[in-house]
């Protein structure tokens, strides 16, 4: 509580930053408007200008939030034009390769806490993967599952057959997906084997000298205190498996996302979009990891590792 | 088939000999810890090749590892040597190479530019919001909260302000690795204590001094764990922001405009190089931890 009004003080402080620096960046454009129509502008005249151009070199606050109230609240979701038709097909991307990429992580992870040769063959490379730009290959995957013919979810005609039509969301779901899952993998194998592997001997001793199996030991202590570990690694995962969805829709074909609206609103100078569909996204990462937070917080509770 | 039975038997080969390696009561020395990663990557190269050869996979979906290299060397720098030419420089590029001006142009300027420029301002900025607990309190959380956001989105910003050259890929790796480094060295300069403090200031130490002797070198395990994430950061914010729009160089551009010629193993050539890039700056800045903090218990053992 002690920390709120310096957090408020501080977001407006970026605010007033934020419309003092629309009016020097967007200025230029008035006065040439200005000069070319041979009038004069005020002082005032220029700054309510600038903070209301339909194409702004930097869109102020209050322009982002119309423009995001009048794509989420005012459009039908349905409608291609909607950002919550847009957040629902990068969500969904995400959340899928979320999904597979911390599950078989923490298979993986599983492996080679019990398996030496394992350990020794698979996690130098699973932690200099950490320093690779992996998103880089996102591009070619995409087209490479199109190429294949691996990019919607469930196919056209299988989806007809359950849905009656077919989701929109799947069409092109994979290759986001597959990218996303690739993206969160690599963090929850490390996290995860860190975790798994906190108990210190005393606890392992103990359970030897119970006659614990390997299977016992993971049920019972492993897992359970790699708790903390895991949640740290699902909220890094979570965070790239977005990052991961939102880079794969720039190359996706059908060209949709909050990625896709960013890169259309660069090509057409529509930067109110772009920032709206930035706002999404942070707002998609922030819920997100929030809600992995919220649950650590609760289960670390529960189990007493927390006060 | 051949090619599929050979896999088959260097594979089972390879793992046994793993197997054997990482059981064998060697397994704690450092050449084994090294030999049996290299083997695990070899087989992989080699399942690779095998497949896609015995497999006939098709060149525009995986091109195998052979014709990458090949790709990889006809690409790269020659370098040459003619003393009556060049009296004074006299190693010059004897052919213009596609991998060497995508990694200067990316790497060098892009991305090593972002990286200074961004990391330099976040310790500046972590030092000034230090005298203040207010700004501390307000900026910390502000900073957390940006950093685990998808900062990449803005790219498109960056790109139409800065233009299509290096300088907006700049811009977009600065914003990546700042906020990253202003947590971490926050961190780091709260990391002494009211002990040591309280030492410095027996000494009659002022502020500067309690810094510069004290709480920096401190705050360096922390700085140095900033920089090592940032360096990646680095890399992925110049080559995704080449995506938005780029001079017809760089390695994000070349790997968006082969994809869609299908040019794969180009891709693969500058995914490579991207890759080794990444390792080897990450290993710079960690060797350069090594020598700063060489007190930290983390580098002792």
């Amino acid at each position: 509580m002690k920390s709120i009004f310096p957090i408020v003080t501080v977001v407006i402080a970026i605010i007033v930053l934020w419309y003092g620096a629309a009016v020097g960046m967007n200025s230029k454009w008035v006065y040439d408007q200005a000069k070319r129509a041979g009038t004069q502008v005020t002082f005032s005249q220029m700054v309510a200008e600038t903070w209301a151009q339909k194409r702004p070199v930097l869109p102020v606050p209050h322009q982002v939030v119309a423009e995001l109230y009048k794509s989420t609240v005012l459009k039908n979701i349905a409608s291609k034009r909607s950002l919550v038709f847009h957040g629902w097909i990068t969500l969904s991307a995400t959340l899928m390769g979320f999904l597979f990429g911390t599950g078989m992580g923490i298979l993986l992870a599983v492996g080679i806490v019990h398996n030496r040769a394992m350990d020794m063959s698979v996690m130098p490379w699973a932690i200099a993967s950490q320093t690779i730009p992996i998103l880089a290959i996102a591009p070619m995957i995409v087209v490479v599952m199109s190429t294949m013919g691996a990019t919607d979810f469930l196919g056209k005609e299988t989806a007809t057959a359950i849905f009656g039509y077919q989701p929109a969301f799947m069409q092109g779901l994979l290759p986001k997906a597959v990218i996303a899952a690739y993206l969160s993998f690599f963090p929850v194998v490390v996290g995860m084997v860190k975790g798994l592997r906190a108990p210190d001997h005393m606890q392992l001793d103990l359970l030897r000298t119970y006659n614990a199996s390997k299977t016992r030991t993971l049920w019972s202590l492993r897992l359970p205190a790699s708790t903390p570990y895991l949640f740290t690694s699902l909220k890094v995962g979570m965070a790239a498996a977005l990052v991961g969805a939102i880079v794969s829709e720039l190359s996706a074909s059908p060209l949709r996302g909050l990625g896709a609206r960013m890169l259309t609103g660069s090509y057409y100078g529509q930067t109110i979009q772009i920032w709206a569909a930035l706002f999404a996204a942070a707002t998609m990462a922030a819920i997100l990891v929030g809600a992995i937070g919220m649950i650590q917080h609760r289960a670390l509770k529960k189990m007493g590792m927390v006060q | 088939m051949i090619w599929i039975y050979g896999v088959l038997i260097f594979w089972a080969a390879a793992f046994a000999l793993n197997i054997y390696l990482s059981n064998s009561p060697w397994h704690e020395t450092r050449v084994i810890k090294l030999v049996v990663p290299a083997i695990f990557g070899i087989t992989i190269l080699v399942v690779w090749e095998g497949l896609v050869r015995g497999l006939e996979v098709p060149a525009v979906i995986l091109p195998p590892p052979s014709v990458i290299w090949q790709k990889i060397r006809e690409s790269l720098p020659v370098f040459a040597f003619d003393f009556f030419k060049f009296p004074f420089l006299n190693i010059y590029f004897a052919q213009p190479s596609i991998l060497w001006t995508d990694f200067v142009q990316t790497f060098a300027k892009g991305a090593l530019t972002g990286y200074i420029i961004g990391c330099g301002s976040a310790v500046i900025t972590a030092i000034m919001i230090d005298r203040s607990p207010f700004l501390q309190r307000g900026l910390l959380p502000v900073g957390n909260f940006i950093a685990a956001l998808p900062i990449i989105g803005t790219a498109p910003i960056l790109v139409m302000w800065f233009g299509f050259d290096w300088h907006s890929k700049a811009a977009v790796v600065v914003v990546m690795v700042f906020f990253p480094m202003l947590v971490n060295t926050v961190q780091g300069l709260a990391a002494t204590d009211s002990m040591q403090r309280d030492l410095m200031r027996t000494y009659a130490g002022g502020y500067w001094n309690t810094l510069m002797k004290l709480r920096l070198p401190a705050a360096m395990p922390a700085i140095f764990n900033g920089l090592k994430i940032a360096t990646t950061l680095a890399l992925i914010g110049a080559i995704v922001a080449e995506f938005f729009g780029s001079p017809t160089r760089g390695m994000g551009f070349r790997i968006s405009v082969e994809v869609g010629r299908l040019g794969l193993d180009m891709v693969w050539a500058e995914i490579t190089v991207a890759a080794l890039a990444g390792s080897a700056f990450y290993g710079v800045v960690a060797m350069i931890e090594k020598g700063v903090t060489f007190w930290h218990p983390s580098q002792r053992g």
